[in-house]
């Protein structure tokens, strides 16, 4: 690990302040910064603690309906708050799907949706990465390429952004609340994470120095509590990244979809908002004989432009057929009891009847 | 300028100088304070054999700044036991054969420590297995564990009866 500058601001002005300078880095759980810090992959020359600043450890429900999370509340405690597991049931099911408990005790909200790729070559510096220093070239192009990207990359380079939690967030239409020298911004975390295009190294729209202080999910989010879902695909049963993921919302009235949800992960270096998937589900009776056949046709649409980034064609067919039962499951309901092993693709999947009993 | 860092570990308060910020809570545990029950195995997050409490809640000792926990009170595997009597989870991996060479095993215990304080997995054996996801044992003792932890969930349950 190299030396670096510890500051530890008493105030978020402070704190954007001390992480202007060049080369600073916030820290927050450390739980992908010092893991980076220990590959060499990143050298900050300043580390801003944010851990003990006031005022961003609140979940708070706004006079709206909408949802705040501080961006320090930690992944286990916003998995486990009763009301926010209620309104949000996927993205305590996606929270806990990830990581360990031990490291979703120390990571941040903030921290998950800023952690960086998890691609091999990006990890190891001696490897060409253009996402760590610009120009390098890819030295994923050819290699080991079965987790990285189907959908939205670019020659130079084909990562993934590795969430959980950001796939349902973006399903919600989950906003980032941003601090700043010029003041506060909020941004749309469909639009947070940037395409890599001819630049990846420029991978969100943070400017130097700003800080996440929240994640807000709108009231219309709760429309859905009653059936959402997130599923994840592993390549073994728990702790361990998605090799595909999905997190689908319905909000259902009278036996059929008013309006649907979904969303990818770990399939392109942002969390995948499946817009083309959605209009394909209004109007669809959840009870009807064949809505998985319509779940399917809804997924394909969904990885319509999906093309391999070198030896994973196999990922754009997991995709869909997890999007599918992503649909599925989100039909049947949110579970009463957050399941077991949450978002595995080991659990029974219901079948419904056309009375609208679930059978599991 | 790097201010002395201060850590109550097993109820022990420790004062201890650091000459850069860079020190692990796990390096600080091991190479200062002489607590080598606290295993280093991966040093990345990915085996669980760090595992310790900060502040009544398990978190990886490898991927914490020391620092950044300046003021916490830490429990580690030597600070379980009373006296010569072993703490109920330390008994139950005993009992029910919960570890083979032993290296996972201070790991495993205080992450078993933490999931029976959150108190969500009870009885289930499929919820206390995924409740130990974050603690790899390559001596594969799984079925063990999940019987110790079991066991020892149960024992806590009933001191807190007896105690009242
Ligand atoms: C072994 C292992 C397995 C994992 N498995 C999964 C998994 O299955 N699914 C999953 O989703 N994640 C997984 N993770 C990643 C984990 O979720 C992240 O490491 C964690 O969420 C990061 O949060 P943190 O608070 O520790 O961030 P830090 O490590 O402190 O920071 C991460 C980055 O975010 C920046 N940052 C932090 N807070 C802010 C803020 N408020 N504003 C602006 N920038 C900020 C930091 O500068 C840094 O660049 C895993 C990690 C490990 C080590
Ligand atoms: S795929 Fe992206 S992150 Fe991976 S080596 Fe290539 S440029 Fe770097
Ligand atoms: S040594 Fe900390 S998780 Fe492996
Ligand atoms: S007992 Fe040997 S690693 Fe677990």
């Amino acid at each position: 690990m190299n030396l670096f500058d510890y500051v530890r601001p008493a105030s978020v002005a402070e704190a954007v302040a001390a992480a202007s300078a060049p080369g600073a880095a916030y820290l927050a759980g450390g739980t992908n910064l010092l893991d980076l810090m220990k590959a060499g992959t990143h050298r900050p020359a300043r580390l801003v603690d944010i851990t003990r600043l006031p005022g961003l450890d609140a979940i708070e429900v706004l006079p709206d309906g909408a949802i705040r999370i501080g961006a320090l509340v930690t992944n286990a405690d916003l998995a486990r708050d009763p009301a926010f597991v209620a309104a949000a049931p996927a993205v305590a099911e996606a929270l806990l799907s990830g990581a360990s408990p031990q490291l979703r005790n120390a990571a941040t909200v903030g921290g998950n949706v800023m952690q960086r790729t998890r691609c091999a070559y990006f990890y190891d510096p001696d490897s060409a990465c253009n996402r760590r220093e610009p120009g390098a070239g890819c030295d994923a192009h050819g290699g080991d390429t079965r987790g990285q990207a189907v959908l939205g990359w670019s020659e130079a380079c084909i990562a993934t952004h590795p969430s959980d939690f950001c796939v349902p967030l973006v399903a919600l239409d989950a906003v980032v609340e941003i601090a700043g020298a010029d003041g506060a911004r909020e941004v749309a975390l469909e639009a947070f994470h940037n395409l890599p295009g001819d630049d990846p190294a420029n991978e969100t729209v943070l400017r130097p120095g700003e800080l996440i202080t929240a994640i807000r999910l709108p009231a219309e989010a709760a429309r859905f509590k009653a059936h959402a879902r997130y599923l994840k695909l592993r390549e073994r049963t728990s702790y361990a990244f998605a090799l595909v993921s999905a997190a689908a919302s319905l909000a259902i009235e009278d036996g059929a979809i008013v309006e649907a949800r979904l969303a990818l992960g770990a399939v392109a270096a942002k969390p995948w908002r499946a817009r083309a998937a959605e209009p394909h589900l209004v109007g669809v009776s959840v009870t009807a004989a064949g809505f998985e056949e319509v779940a399917r046709r809804a997924a394909e649409a969904a990885l319509q432009e999906a093309r391999p980034s070198g030896d994973n064609a196999r990922k754009i067919e997991l995709a869909m057929r997890v999007a599918t039962r992503a649909l599925v499951l989100a039909a049947a309901g949110s579970p009463a009891r957050m399941p077991a092993l949450p978002g595995s693709v080991f659990a029974p999947v219901p079948t419904l009847t056309a009375a609208g009993d679930v059978h599991g | 300028m790097i201010p002395n860092l201060t850590l109550t570990v097993n109820g022990d308060r420790h004062e201890v100088h650091l000459d850069d910020a860079r020190p692990t809570l796990l390096d600080v545990l091991r190479e200062r304070l002489g607590l080598t029950g606290t295993k280093k195995g991966c040093d990345r997050g990915q085996c669980g054999a760090c595992t310790v409490l900060v502040d009544g809640r398990r978190v990886n000792s490898c991927l914490t700044l020391a620092i950044s926990v300046d003021g916490a009170e830490v429990t580690t595997i030597e600070g379980l036991a009373r006296g010569g009597t072993l703490h109920p989870v330390q008994a139950a991996f005993v009992e029910n054969d919960a570890f083979q060479c032993g290296f996972c095993t201070p790991g495993q215990i205080m992450s078993a420590v933490g999931l029976i304080a959150e108190g969500e997995a009870g009885d289930d054996a499929e919820r206390i297995r995924e409740g130990m996801s974050g603690n790899l044992c390559r001596c594969a003792a799984y079925p063990g564990i999940t019987e110790a932890v079991r066991d020892a969930r149960q024992r806590l349950a009933q001191n807190e009866r007896e105690s009242v």
